[in-house]
């Protein structure tokens, strides 16, 4: 009777541990960072490179000995592009005792699925760019690229001191990371003096842009601002090229990206953009990991690689200066944090966070020549 | 003025397309009583067949011919000799059953394209590609120009071949009535295979003509299959002309939709077109009613 006792009291003293601890720390052996990414449908270009960016950061950590000495294990949840399914799935990477999640890059995903994180009081690093995501006031929430509300500002002088437009069109895709980059540019323009001659918005996964690039040509636009997601900008460059479109065509990220290069092939070509990150860009730190990544996985990868790898590494140093895997810790820290590449190198390039999750850096004005993107200018950080 | 002339002439560019693939649903209406819910699929499939062969190191023409060859062999003879023929003869003498057989070939070939290929794009080389003609004051792509000659060319062969040649006649005669042809010696196997080989030829000519601009994706069937599916029925589920017709007006009123009024809700015009047409007439612009029995 004595040893039942006995054992129903240690019982009952380790279940009275396990709940006293705060719930944001953990003890596991491993560090779980789930990849709830984009890996089929429309947004299966972004979601894999995403992924295969946090991958390789994951085995570059974990051949360094890991997070706090324990190995990262990286679990793919394929959301399929569907928010709904994405949202089912944090949930369930959560219950499967994620660390952190890596992903979703769809902002209308996002903005879905990342109350179940915040719910749980698990961090989360997105690839979204929309400026809804971080504006939610989601303290779990933060960005890997900055959201269009800085990014695009970096254009205004492009369009109002380089190319001197006084009219301007717009082509974007009306989903959540469309919407959201229209709204941010519209405004500049207004502010810049700039009139916008023609607004056409059109569906994801829309094949045909034959009417969009009519309405725009029509309109006797001096440059166009192109906002679509990689296929249907593709597609808008093929057309645009059809048409004999002769305005120049200037876009926010996804325009010059390797994949937009690939689809259109020649109708690519003299194709502008701002993006946060690139590849191409001149800082060894940078090319080192287009080279490392090209070499893994025999192709190009476009920002969504960077944004991913940045992800994994931002948590393993803030997890390391709070010197334990407590969630909440960790969230807590990264807002208003810089981290200098120079101490931090797998940040690739300095980088900080607001107290909103939205993340600042330097960025560049890009160019497709002969098929490749060239940088041809560098923003600095806002 | 060159606006218009710029978006009617894309339109009938891309509705010559759809038109392709909506005479499809008619010619396998007419032969086999059914319904192909795969006809999109079968648009999108030829593209992967096309890259597989480049992939393979055949120069475009050839990867073509292979890719013409390979999908008329899988998606005529081998789609009758497995899936329709089978069901055709069991007690359900095909109808519903196999129209959900043709639901599940296409779930099955789109997921088999996504398994093998991948969910990604693919860039896919252009069949016709040039410059532009400046005509009243439009940029008309020669492209647009080749795809609508290529498109109504082939319509107007088809046409040709089943009204002035024997052959023609007796799958014509078979379509109308199977056992009459058969008394009076028209061999009818022959000739519904003549037919889905047939579809499955434009089939592959609409992928061929398509790919280049919607890039060549699993997913492509679904909005292709849709829009020829419409088109047949806008036009008359009985008639080619119909098809061709329903197809050319989709393609138009779809461009001129997104121009003019509004380009939110173009994807929503086909669909009205569609009850429009089931409250007003129902036998399609051009088909004919037909009378079935029960």
């Amino acid at each position: 009777m004595k040893r039942l006792n006995l054992i129903a009291a240690a019982a009952l003293t380790i279940m009275a541990t396990a709940t006293a601890m705060p719930t944001g720390l953990r003890a596991a052996d491993t560090v779980s960072l789930p990849c709830v990414c984009e890996l089929s449908g429309a947004g299966a270009v972004s979601g894999t490179n995403y992924r295969d960016g946090a991958k390789m950061a994951a085995e570059e950590i974990n051949a360094a000995g890991g997070i706090l000495g324990k190995k990262i294990v990286m679990t793919d949840y394929d959301t399929q592009s569907d928010a709904q399914t994405s949202r089912a799935l944090v949930q369930k990477a959560i219950d499967a005792e994620a660390y952190a999640i890596i992903g979703t890059v769809y902002s209308g995903s996002t903005i879905v699925n990342m109350l179940v994180a915040q719910q749980n009081g698990v961090p989360q690093f997105t690839g979204s760019e929309a400026p809804n995501v971080t504006r939610q006031g989601n303290p779990y929430i933060f960005a890997t690229s900055s959201s269009s509300a800085k990014g695009v500002p970096g254009l205004t002088p492009y369009f109002k001191d380089t190319l001197k437009a006084k009219k301007i069109g717009v082509a974007w895709v009306n989903n959540e990371f469309g919407k959201g980059g229209h709204d941010v540019f519209v405004n500049e323009m207004k502010g810049a003096g700039i009139t916008v001659v023609a607004d056409v918005p059109s569906e994801q996964g829309q094949a045909d842009f034959a009417a969009d690039v009519s309405k725009i040509k029509e309109s006797g636009a001096e440059a166009v601002f192109v906002y679509l997601n990689e296929e249907e900008a593709a597609r808008f460059l093929k057309e645009a090229k059809k048409q004999g479109l002769k305005a120049p065509l200037v876009g926010e990220v996804t325009l010059t990206s390797q994949k937009v290069i690939d689809l259109a092939g020649d109708a690519a070509n003299g194709a502008y953009a701002h993006v946060g990150i690139t590849v191409g860009a001149n800082v060894p730190a940078v090319q080192e990991f287009g080279k490392k990544f090209k070499q893994k996985y025999s192709r190009d990868t476009d920002h969504n690689g960077l944004k991913g790898y940045i992800a994994v590494y931002a948590v393993k140093y803030v997890t390391e200066m709070n010197g334990s895997l407590d969630q909440e810790a960790l969230a807590k820290k990264l807002h208003g944090l810089t981290l200098d590449v120079a101490k931090y190198p797998g940040m690739l390039l300095t980088t900080s966070w607001d107290k909103t999750g939205e993340m600042s850096r330097e960025s560049f004005m890009t160019q497709v020549v002969d098929g490749k993107q060239k940088v041809i200018g560098t923003v600095p950080a806002n | 003025m060159a606006q218009f002339l710029q978006v009617l002439l894309s339109g009938l560019a891309t509705g010559s397309i759809y038109a392709l693939a909506a005479i499809g649903f008619t010619l396998l209406w007419q032969a086999a009583q059914t319904v192909n819910f795969a006809q999109g699929e079968f648009v999108m499939l030829p593209a992967f067949f096309v890259l597989i062969a480049m992939g393979l190191g055949l120069p475009l023409p050839v990867a073509l011919l292979v890719a013409l060859a390979v999908s008329v062999f899988v998606l005529g003879y081998l789609f009758k000799r497995l899936i329709v023929e089978p069901m055709k003869a069991s007690k359900t003498g095909g109808g519903l059953p196999l129209v959900i057989a043709t639901m599940s070939l296409a779930i099955f070939l789109k997921e088999g394209v996504k398994e093998f290929y991948g969910a990604e794009a693919q860039p896919y080389p252009e069949l016709v590609s040039g410059g532009s003609w400046d005509v009243f004051g439009a940029i008309v792509s020669v492209t647009d120009i080749a795809h609508l000659a290529i498109s109504l060319g082939v319509v107007v062969l088809l046409t040709l071949f089943l009204n002035r040649t024997r052959t023609g006649r007796a799958m014509q005669a078979t379509a109308q009535n199977p056992d009459v042809a058969k008394i009076l010696g028209v061999d009818t196997k022959r000739m519904v295979l003549y037919t889905f080989l047939i579809n499955a030829a434009l089939a592959t000519l609409a992928s061929f003509l398509i790919t280049p601009f919607y890039l060549a994706k699993f997913s492509n069937g679904e909005y292709l299959g849709l829009i020829a599916f419409i088109a047949a029925i806008v036009g008359g589920f009985n008639q080619i002309r119909g098809a061709l017709a329903g197809g050319l007006l989709i393609g138009v009123l779809d461009n001129m939709t997104a121009t003019y009024v509004t380009a939110e809700y173009r994807a929503a015009v086909p669909l009205v077109l569609l009850i429009v047409i089931i409250l007003w007439r129902p036998e399609g612009l051009l088909g004919t009613s037909e009378g079935r029995s029960v």
